[in-house]
């Protein structure tokens, strides 16, 4: 029993770090999209959301091949650092951060778009400069939809199976996230372990759904 | 001069092109740009306020170059010191009255407190009689409330001038007859340069010392100052 909480306390680490990084990646991502003008913008939107749609088993597998210990990174990394990310609760990181990324990103995108460009016209005229705007102006209209986005990241990477288990294996205490636990649960037959685990799994994210759906909903004119 | 601007642009957008090309020069305190819509008066304010950056020319405000293609100066926005109100208003819907007015006093990357602005704050708040709703939001204010609000927004920094986006459009005929007074008696006491875009005859025969008439993108009749 007492590796389910190591299970989930792990899992809560790999998520809240996933989560961190896309809210500076993926929101980052998400105002680029919105505000450059360029040549293959949807190419690009396209591409930065196939993590959303593909098996996680494929992207798992890019993974390997790009941070493996023989991969053009992962090689670069083990000879320059000593710095191995595989079968590491920070390879379990970046899977899990990959995979919700277009989460964060679309939501932001779509968040930034839809903030009235006169208001960030009167921020200018008022003295403002570009970071200042994006912090006074920008973020607080768009703040909802960019969290909504943000909350369902940590849901997805709460939940994140595939990758993480081609990426980070599944070593108790190490890398074995509750997702991963409750396969092993189910396939040694610990079905108290795997009740528990389930139902600790599915009442995390009813919560946070909740929240994002609140968030991402009409808004009440207080 | 209150206002010197010589300027081209090119517009595309939407399968359409415009091309802007404005010349005029005022020494009024009060300018009116008039003309139906789509004839470039809101490109030329934009272009005055640093929003809009035209291909090429020269803009003075108030003896000051804030543009010139020729020697490369391009004064941002928010280096121009210039009194902008908005259509319709663009007053920060998740900031109070006050905020939105200290909104220009405060530097750095949050937003004013509830109760911050000194002395100037408080003095505009007072001037417009917006005492009663300081601490309300922008949807919460009636129409005339909320021009107020814009304007002592845009003010409350001492701007070098006063631009206004068709300022009265937004209001219903009763209190844009008001409104219309008011402004007239507060640019009286500022005295500070005005430059008004609008399509409404009755802006421009109450402001319009200077009138600057626009069609399709050009100067078609710069009057000469009202005597």
């Amino acid at each position: 029993m007492e590796s389910a909480w190591i299970a989930l306390a792990l899992s809560l680490k790999v998520a809240g770090w996933a989560t961190a990084l896309n809210l500076v990646l993926g929101v980052a991502a998400g105002f680029a999209l919105a505000r450059l003008r360029f040549p293959g913008r949807e190419l690009l939107d396209a591409v930065l959301t196939l993590p959303m749609v593909l098996p996680p088993t494929v992207l798992g597998y890019y993974l390997l091949v790009v941070i493996g210990k023989r991969g053009w990174l992962g090689a670069w990394l083990w000879d320059t650092f000593g710095v191995n990310l595989i079968f590491t609760w920070q390879g379990a990181v970046i899977a899990a951060t990959i995979v919700a990324f277009p989460l964060v990103m679309k939501s932001a995108r779509a968040a930034f778009e839809g903030v009235d460009p006169q208001l960030e016209r009167a921020g200018r005229v008022l003295g403002l400069n570009e970071w200042a705007l994006f912090f006074r102006v920008t973020l607080p209209m768009a703040w909802r939809g960019v969290l909504a986005g943000v909350l369902l990241a940590f849901a997805r990477a709460l939940g994140e199976f595939g990758a993480t288990l081609m990426v980070a294996g599944s070593i108790p205490g190490k890398t074995q996230t509750l997702s991963v636990a409750v396969y092993e649960a189910v396939q040694a037959g610990q079905d108290d372990t795997a009740n528990l685990l389930v139902l600790i799994v599915s009442l995390t994210c009813i919560v946070v759904l909740l929240a994002a759906g609140r968030l991402a909903g009409p808004r009440s004119t207080a | 001069m209150s206002f010197e601007v010589r300027i081209r642009k090119q517009v595309e957008g939407g399968g359409r092109r415009f091309e802007l090309d404005v010349a005029f020069s005022t020494d009024a305190r009060r300018t009116v740009i008039y003309g139906p819509s789509g004839a470039g008066k809101s490109l030329t304010l934009q272009a005055i306020a640093g929003l809009l950056k035209p291909d090429e020319g020269t803009i003075y405000v108030d003896g000051h170059p804030v543009f010139d293609s020729g020697s490369r100066i391009d004064v941002p926005a928010r280096e121009r010191r210039l009194g902008y109100l908005f259509q319709d208003y663009a007053l920060f819907p998740q900031l109070t009255v006050r905020q939105n007015i200290a909104f220009a006093l405060k530097r750095g990357w949050l937003n004013p407190s509830r109760h911050e602005g000194g002395e100037a704050v408080d003095r505009w708040i007072q001037a417009f009689e917006l005492e009663r709703v300081a601490q309300q939001r922008p949807h919460q204010l009636s129409g005339g409330q909320r021009q107020r609000t814009a304007l002592a927004r845009a003010l409350v920094n001492e701007p070098r001038a006063l631009l206004l986006d068709e300022p009265f459009s937004a209001l219903d005929p009763e209190l844009r007859s008001r409104m219309r007074t008011e402004l007239d008696t507060l640019l009286e006491r500022i005295g500070m340069p005005m430059l008004m875009i609008t399509h409404d005859p009755e802006d421009l025969a109450r402001f319009g010392d200077h009138r600057v008439m626009l069609r399709d993108g050009r100067v078609r009749d710069a009057e000469p100052e009202r005597s």
